[in-house]
């Protein structure tokens, strides 16, 4: 029985080797790469650099679902600290715009964690206050226009590389493993998980689970920030019409993907980006193929419900384990 | 009340019901008479199986063995639609209507009036009106339910369930959100049906009500048969040794001496420690290596009492003292910094993160305890896990399985050995044998017996009086959400706990009438 039920982590990454292999096919220089002025170019680089910032949202977003808890403000997250960003660039050093940024992230984060930890409000209203009114925020920092910056300290943030690997890349990694070093090197990944599976038990037991909830949406804001930061880096400017619009739901797709249930409970910070990295996959392999971009909605969705499918042996191994201990039983 | 015909035919007879879940053998062999035009009271406690064999009457359970008859008719009752149409209505305590639809509409739901496919809302509203009437009810029926009292809600739900050809009502804890004067509101219906030879099952845990309003009593205790009594002549005190107590030869004298220790030291104590509308401020000591059980009815204030004691509730009123200092207790957290522990009544909700495995369930408080840049290692994990489900015997002895694939008597277990493994000086236990199968449920007892041994502080809540002089070294008893009576020594034996719970209860029915 449990020998049929796939080890987690193998549906996702049977999508990704078949989507590569169906983007080579579409695409016969996919794999190719080649070194320019010190930077790596190729259509896998660009995948992984145009998945840069759903990769972070999805490394904040998994947290608070892991709580059973939802942010449906990330995108807008991203207008406001990609806005403050542009606006500061050329008046002040890297440090300072990084720092103004992530801490209007922080900000962002500790509201709709006040809002959902203290108030106890359903995580899906809370964040939508912040949705609708962040992109208000973002534009009356922009005073409605497109700030456009030429600080060459934040343009190679969005276009510069380390070794090699493009900056965006690097820093969703290094957040990757951050995140993970704090999640897992702690307590912390074992306290939200306890929280999201049974907050009323995890209570009694002495978690302090409203302190769990406070900390995964202001993680989830940092995240958020710095994916609005490296956003407006690679346009050298900011939008606060469109920068980060729908990508809430890319990282939440993103997540389910990475088999973290919306249930809250186990999650996967891996599998969550390997889940990032499935959709922008997909993107990139339609634009190539010279589909029209509107079949992108479509083979995204099949791709989805593929995914979702290939997991689901995993609920009907469990939910067979449960029907067979319920027979044994006297 | 009585029954000015004689005795009347019965009406419903369910014989020989056995439900099963899972190794829990929730209903075994019951036997239920209901006569028309009576009210029969169905009394337990909580597990007693009161609300299994009002689900496997009325269908919503399906019943292993047994025969359900109304009338001359034997009823396959397979689903709840079918009981409802053979004329068995239930009425439960949170009132299975909605709220946002008018009084009318929801008389009528799933039965307008209609005339070409459109409903008639005129007629409908009229006869609404008219059936309330019956009831002594003159509202709007155009008004959303959810604008009226739950008193009225309640009246709505009995006139639905009795409109639709009601034979036998079925009334679960209709009393319970309830004021006095709603109750005599709702008793006057009550009384009116049965005299229109509607049969009427009546569950409540309110003893005074009990009397008023029953003509008979049946009792259930651990899924089993207790008897059926006349409502008049059983004595308060025997009904609750039927719902409590086993046989008394059988518990009087179990008790092992347990006054041979010298006076033990002083672990945590509460002064006039309570919370207005929860519990009456109480004075409770609690001493390493001993029992102190709490006993009393449901609804009397034992689970409250053990979540203020562990700091799940805040208390409003009083002073708790460890060791002779005073301490803040405002949170679970609180009770876990002070070394308290809490395993409550409900295991699955309150207890067991059911996703996490028996290793992670097992650690989470110690690692509550020590926060969170104190990680526990993995190795330590194990270590931890392999301990416990050793010394506990937790089965299957698999430490990454889920626990929500345990058994209730094994979750029950992983449970004690979350808070054993934070080093408590004080644990409280809430039930901890409930809805376990009779190997762990003893188990449980000697596991009990044996931390107090080690000279942990016990605060135990059952509602079996044999399993609480069994291994109490002192008794609360609790009625009406107040301490009553405390019996240490010699003086613990079930008639002494049995009579603290009744007491006063015959004296205030007296006052009362």
């Amino acid at each position: 029985m449990t020998a049929l039920v796939p080890r987690r982590g193998l549906a996702q990454i049977l999508a990704l080797v078949v989507i590569l292999a169906v983007d080579r096919m579409v695409s016969p220089q996919f794999f190719d790469l080649r070194l320019q002025d010190g930077r790596l170019f190729g259509s896998i680089i660009d995948v992984l650099n145009r998945g840069t910032p759903v990769a972070l949202l999805s490394l904040g977003m998994v947290l608070v679902i892991a709580t059973r808890g939802i942010d449906l403000s990330v995108g807008a997250v991203m207008a406001i600290c990609g806005a403050i960003a542009a606006s500061l660039a050329d008046s002040h050093g890297l440090p300072v715009v990084l720092a103004a940024a992530l801490g209007a992230g922080l900000v962002c984060g500790l509201w709709n964690g006040f809002l959902v930890a203290v108030l106890g409000m359903q995580p899906i209203v809370a964040t939508l206050i912040l949705m609708v009114a962040g992109r208000g925020i973002a534009q009356l920092i922009t005073e409605g226009r497109i700030v456009t910056f030429s600080s060459p300290d934040l343009v190679w943030l969005g276009n510069g590389a380390i070794l090699g690997v493009p900056v965006p890349i690097a820093i969703a990694l290094g957040m990757l493993i951050l995140t993970g070093a704090m999640v897992r090197g702690s307590a912390l990944g074992l306290l939200i998980e306890a929280t999201g599976g049974n907050a009323r038990a995890s209570e009694l037991a002495g978690v302090g689970t409203r302190a769990m909830i406070l900390a995964v949406y202001v993680w989830c804001g940092v995240c958020a920030a710095l994916a609005g930061v490296i956003a407006a880096a690679d346009i050298m400017g900011a939008d606060a019409n469109n920068a980060g619009l729908w990508l809430e739901l890319d990282a939440i797709l993103a997540v389910v993907i990475g088999g973290t249930s919306l249930f809250g409970g186990r999650f996967s910070l891996v599998l969550a980006v390997l889940g990032a990295l499935i959709i922008q996959t997909m993107n990139t392999g339609i634009l190539l193929s010279g589909y029209p971009p509107e079949f992108n909605l479509l083979v995204k969705a099949m791709v989805v419900l593929a995914v979702l499918l290939l997991q689901s042996p995993k609920l009907s191994g469990f939910a067979g384990i449960m029907a067979r201990l319920r027979r044994t039983k006297p | 009340m009585e029954n000015s015909l004689g005795p009347a035919p019965s009406l419903l007879e369910v014989r020989g019901i056995s439900k099963s879940f899972g190794a829990v053998r929730a209903l075994q062999e019951v036997d239920f008479t209901l006569r028309a035009g009576e009210i029969h009271a169905l009394l337990g406690e909580n597990g007693a199986g009161k609300s299994t064999l009002i689900k496997v009457i009325t269908g919503v359970f399906p019943r292993d063995a047994g025969v359900v008859r109304l009338g001359d008719e034997e009823v396959a009752t397979r689903s709840a639609k079918a009981a409802l149409q053979a004329g068995i209505a239930t009425v439960y305590q949170e009132v299975n209507l909605l709220p946002n639809l008018s009084v009318a509409q929801n008389l009528f739901l799933d039965r307008q009036p209609m005339r070409f496919g459109i409903v008639r809302e005129g007629e409908m509203r009229r006869r609404a009106k008219a059936l309330l009437t019956e009831f002594g009810l003159d509202i709007d029926v155009a008004a959303p339910l959810g604008s009226y009292s739950v008193a009225i809600q309640h009246v709505t739900a009995i006139a639905r369930a009795v409109d639709l050809s009601a034979r036998v009502l079925i009334l679960d804890e209709p009393t319970a959100s309830l004021d006095r004067h709603e109750v005599e509101i709702l008793f006057g219906i009550m009384r009116q049906l049965a005299r229109r030879g509607i049969g009427i099952v009546f569950v409540s845990h309110f003893l005074d009500q009990v009397y008023e309003i029953s003509d008979r009593i049946t009792v259930l205790r651990n899924g089993r048969l207790v008897g059926e009594r006349e409502t008049a002549s059983l004595p308060r005190l025997e009904l609750i040794r039927m719902m409590l107590g086993r046989e008394l030869a059988e518990t009087t004298g179990a008790r092992a001496a347990a006054n041979d220790h010298p006076p033990r030291e002083i672990c945590a104590s509460f002064e006039n420690y309570g919370k207005t509308g929860y519990v009456a401020p109480f004075n409770l000591e609690l001493r390493h290596g001993e029992v102190v059980g709490l006993a009393g009815l449901l609804g009397s204030g034992r689970t409250e009492t053990a979540r203020l004691v562990f700091g799940a509730e805040r208390a409003d009123g009083g002073q708790a003292k460890v060791d002779g200092a005073s301490l803040r207790l405002q949170s679970p957290r609180d009770g876990v910094r002070h070394g308290f522990g809490y395993c409550p009544e409900e295991r699955k909700t309150d207890g067991v993160v059911a996703e996490l495995t028996v290793r992670e369930n097992i650690v989470l408080a110690l690692q509550a305890k020590r926060g969170l840049h104190r990680p526990l290692s993995r190795r330590e994990q194990d270590e931890l896990a392999r301990r416990y489900v050793k010394m506990l015997d937790i089965r299957p002895p698999d430490a990454e399985r889920p626990v929500g694939l345990l058994s209730g008597g094994n979750q029950q277990k992983v449970l004690l050995a979350r808070w054993l493994a934070t080093a408590p000086r004080l644990l409280v236990l809430d039930e901890p044998t409930r809805g376990i199968d009779v190997g762990a449920h003893a188990e449980i007892i000697r596991l009990i017996r044996e931390l107090c041994d080690d000279g942990l502080a016990l605060l135990v809540i059952s509602s079996e009086l044999d399993e609480i002089v069994t291994y109490s070294d002192r008794v609360v008893v609790l009625r009406d959400r107040a301490h009553v009576e405390e019996l240490s020594g010699e003086a613990i034996d079930v008639t002494n706990i049995l009579a603290a719970i009744a007491a006063d209860g015959a004296a205030m029915q007296e006052a009362r009438a």
